[in-house]
């Protein structure tokens, strides 16, 4: 069997800066699996700009962030496989994967890295009623025709949800040609980033219906159109608000979900809040050694993060399997989610892990204004952090002080959100 | 001249196609659709009944507990996924269990084996995550799951191997009789053909009023369910039936061959032999319905809904026979459920009627099944191997959901009745079938296709004819014209 130090699974953003600073940490041979015949992931369909601002402090599209990642790994000692998908991933770290040169195989990992990415919510999850013809499309998967394959997947669009890849799909269906009729979200908020809905929507006058939803699909083989409805507070549509959009085409975004069938099978501790692994302060999951990052842990906004949470992962991997003994055992600080704020990631600190700081990603529940970020322990504020705008669709970081980790009373500490007191 | 012509390739009308092409005659079959198992075979329970439910002495009884006993058999033949799982129809009262008792005497009077009647605490000790109010249960160990569309096909490529002639895209506009033949208009096809089978599903009164008197109409009755993901497949062991009522069998659970939960269906008036929409309120009914029996299953696991529409007529029993006046033509009609049960003993049975009524039925020397090729994923090491060293595509993973190999993909298109559409493909190999419906898979089965195939990129069907999913290219010039 072969033996990898670091094996890195998935050459998207989060696994190319994984394997990247792998190296810089010092890791010897190291292997990135790739699913696709090409690295850089649903980047390389990412043909808008917008990358990269935080970053490389530069507005780069998706394959030139990705390229730039492709072009440090290539400056690594690291192996690059493609079109080869992992099948398992064991508890000891060994990875079993296929592909058309090699057949069926295993390696051992040092350290794995798991940057699986995410999938998107498809009309099955969310049981839209109607018929079932062809011209529903989750918007990633539109965005893959169009921009890839190079074929337009309809001409009068409707997009349920306000995701932002429906919202990037709705500026790139106008801009070929196509009508977008209207964009239908069922909370009182947009799930995507304020600039996609200036941007993408409002430049080119496409209506956005918040607290809408689509209530009925329609068409034989084709869609030929979608009736809306008005949604109560509950989210349940409102009898006598129908109205009818005609349209070939509806593009979902409706929420992505991390791909965790790999961590599954190797008994990894998933949290069902994130749907993905409860991961330390350095990306560790639950089975020493094994790390993960980017949406494969949580869905983020903006590439940027995902950079700076793969490289994270990376060198603890690196540094993992430079250990000849592991440390273990040292004490764990939970990350507890208060009032409004969805799971926290990580969900556990070691203080002894950490130099100054830890960084604590997290999402609110709902839209505020002026409003804080209050951490606490033991009924006791530690740190607030004040916020202009906070809204679900924009992912919140902090950072907390290592010296409150330290002190935290009961081994938690606790993240909320509220309106700003009034000066 | 056919000797015999089968209107219809659902799993009736393949069922019967392959029990014919045993036989030294010429059979052919017409299909409206661009594929076989597009109607009700690919949208219902996908379950194998014992045979309980149907009044005893009727067709329906009788073929039904025959089906069952053929399925198993007939399924390792041809390599269709298949598993005696067992079932249990639940009690909740006193009147319920008055059911079961009646349940009971009907199957033992149709020749059900091995049926009896569970306390609570056997069915739950069976069952763990039953509702905990039963107050018992039928269960019935013949009770079996079945891959329905699988099944249809490979009996009608197993028939297009043995010299049937499939016409797809061939929907029926008239039927003459010419006085010892029968000429059919079928698309773009005329066929001439001495005898006539009816197994057109929901429009089998409309086919049978081309050619005899108009003696039942089909009352389409639709159906919904809910498909969950494989984390909920393993939430019960068997299929776990309610009470049945006037209105059908009501809601079930089960465990799917491919490793889902399937639950459903409703039974509400279709409008229409294609009404095959979901409604928010039938769904609703769904879930209801199914959290009474067990209160574990997580709806938010679903990965698709979808609804089949059922050949009901005003009579309780299946119409399979000879027509009173039109000659040599026979009606296999009103195959609501169980028909897909009774679907390899329809076969056989329509054979005697067509017996029965002069056909010279010979068997065949040379007669050879059409066995589902083996998944890739599902083959041993071995095999594996050996796949991969005659075709090393079998190493790229396509659909990731269900791990199915550009190697299956390919291997789908080289049998005898090749898919011309995505959902073709699917109903072959199970890519696409899986958590994210196709959203990765969809349009690299949609390049294959293409490739392979030679229908353009544009032209390609998501499912049936006008199912296209793509409008044209892109433009190439920056977007001037």
């Amino acid at each position: 069997m072969k033996q990898y130090d670091v094996v890195v699974i998935g050459a998207g953003p989060a696994g190319l800066a994984a394997a990247c600073e792998a190296y810089q940490n010092g890791a010897g041979k190291i292997l990135v699996v790739e699913r696709d015949k090409e690295p850089g992931g649903i980047l390389n369909q990412c043909i808008h700009n917008g990358f990269g601002l935080h970053y490389f402090k530069e507005e780069l599209t998706g394959p030139e962030y990705a390229g730039r990642f492709i072009e440090m790994l290539n400056n690594t000692n690291a192996e690059l496989m493609l079109d080869t998908m992992v099948l398992a991933v064991t508890e000891d770290r060994k990875i079993s994967m296929i592909n058309p040169r090699d057949g069926y195989f295993t390696v051992q990992a040092g350290a794995v890295v798991l940057a699986m990415g995410c999938r998107e919510r498809t009309r099955g999850a969310i049981g839209i009623p109607g018929t079932r013809p062809a011209g529903v499309f989750t918007a990633g998967a539109a965005q893959r025709y169009v921009n890839i394959e190079g074929y337009m997947v309809g001409k009068k669009v409707v997009i349920l949800g306000s995701g932002d890849i429906g919202l990037i799909m709705a500026r790139r269906m106008t801009l070929e040609g196509a009508k977008v009729a209207a964009c239908v979200e069922l909370m009182p908020y947009s799930n995507g980033l304020n600039r996609n809905i200036v941007q993408c929507l409002n430049d080119y006058g496409i209506p956005l219906y918040l607290s809408h939803t689509i209530t009925e699909i329609r068409g034989k083989r084709r869609v030929e159109g979608v009736v809306v409805s008005r949604v109560d507070g509950g989210g349940k549509p409102v009898p006598g608000t129908e109205r009818f959009f005609d349209c070939d085409t509806v593009l979902l975004s409706v929420g992505l979900i991390p791909e965790n069938e790999l961590s599954r099978s190797a008994g990894i501790a998933l949290d069902p809040r994130t749907k993905g692994p409860v991961v330390y302060e350095n990306m560790e999951t639950s089975i020493p050694g094994i790390f993960a990052s980017g949406n494969v842990v949580h869905v983020h906004d903006l590439v940027d993060f995902v950079t700076a949470e793969s490289q994270r992962a990376g060198a603890a991997a690196a540094d993992f399997c430079r250990r000849k003994e592991q440390p273990g055992g040292e004490p764990a600080v939970a990350i507890e989610s208060g009032e409004n704020v969805g799971c926290t990631v990580p969900q556990h600190i070691r203080p002894d892990r950490i130099d100054q700081y830890a960084e604590v990603f997290f999402r609110v529940g709902r839209v505020f204004s002026n409003s804080e970020i209050e951490v606490a322990s033991g009924g006791r504020v530690l740190s607030v952090f004040k916020r202009e705008h906070m809204a679900p669709g924009e992912m919140e970081r902090i950072v907390i002080p290592k010296k409150f980790l330290e002190n935290a009373s009961g081994g938690a500490v606790t993240v909320s959100a509220k309106e700003a007191k009034e000066n | 001249m056919f000797d015999v012509t089968v209107i219809g390739c659902g799993v009736t009308g393949a069922g019967i196609a392959y029990e014919l092409s045993r036989c030294e005659i010429s059979v052919a079959v017409v299909e409206k659709q661009n594929d076989i198992a597009c109607g009700t075979t690919k949208a219902n329970s996908a379950i194998v009944h014992a045979g309980y439910d149907p009044l005893p002495g009727t067709k329906m009884a009788r073929l039904n507990v025959e089906g069952s006993k053929r399925m198993e058999a007939l399924c390792r033949r041809l390599s269709v996924a298949y598993q005696r799982v067992g079932s249990m129809v639940l009690a909740f009262d006193g009147a319920d269990l008055k059911t079961l008792r009646e349940l009971l005497r009907r199957g033992n009077a149709n020749g059900v084996e091995g049926l009896c009647i569970l306390t609570k605490e056997q069915a739950l000790n069976m069952e763990p995550g039953l509702n905990p109010e039963i107050a018992g249960a039928l269960y019935a160990p013949t009770g079996a799951i079945v891959n329905p569309w699988g099944l249809a096909i490979a009996m009608a490529q197993t028939a297009v191997k043995n010299g049937a002639a499939l016409y797809l895209n061939s929907p029926v506009r008239s039927i003459s009789d010419r006085g010892g033949f029968y000429r059919i208009e079928a698309g773009e096809n005329a066929l001439e053909t001495r005898y006539v089978v009816n197994a057109a599903g929901t429009f089998a009164d409309k086919i049978n009023d081309m050619a005899a008197q108009p003696f039942f109409r089909i009352l389409p009755v639709r159906g919904e369910y809910y498909l969950l993901d494989k984390c909920q497949g393993g939430i019960v062991r068997h299929t776990i039936f309610q009470p049945p009522s006037k209105s059908g069998k009501g809601v079930l659970i089960s465990p799917t061959v491919h490793g889902n939960l399937i639950v459903g269906p409703t039974a509400d008036p279709a409008d229409g032999p294609e009404d095959t929409g979901v409604t928010a309120q039938g769904l609703q009914k769904v879930v209801k319905a199914a959290l009474r029996s067990d209160t574990h299953v997580n709806f938010r696991e679903s990965i698709r809904n979808f609804a089949g529409v059922r050949a009901a007529t005003a009579t309780d029993d299946f119409i399979i026979e000879a027509s009173k006046d039109a000659p040599r033509f026979v009606n296999a009609a009103a195959i609501k459920s169980p028909g897909l049960s009774a679907a390899p003993a329809i076969g056989p049975e329509v054979r005697r009627i067509l017996e029965s009524i002069g056909l010279v039925c010979r068997a065949k020397g040379n007669f050879t099944e059409y066995r589902q090729p083996p998944l890739f994923k599902n083959m041993t090491k071995a095999e594996q191997a050996a796949a991969l060293s005659r075709d090393p595509r079998y190493g790229r993973v396509i659909c990731r959901c269900e791990t199915i190999t550009e190697g299956d993909i390919l291997q789908t298109l080289r049998g005898p009745v090749p898919p011309v559409s995505i959902d073709g493909v699917k109903r072959r190999c199970n890519a696409g079938m899986g958590r994210c419906q196709g959203g990765f898979c969809g349009p690299r089965v949609h390049e294959i296709l293409s490739r392979e195939t030679g229908i353009p990129m544009e032209n390609v069907e998501q499912d049936l004819t006008g199912s296209r999913l793509l409008t044209g290219e892109t433009k190439t010039g920056g977007g001037a014209e």
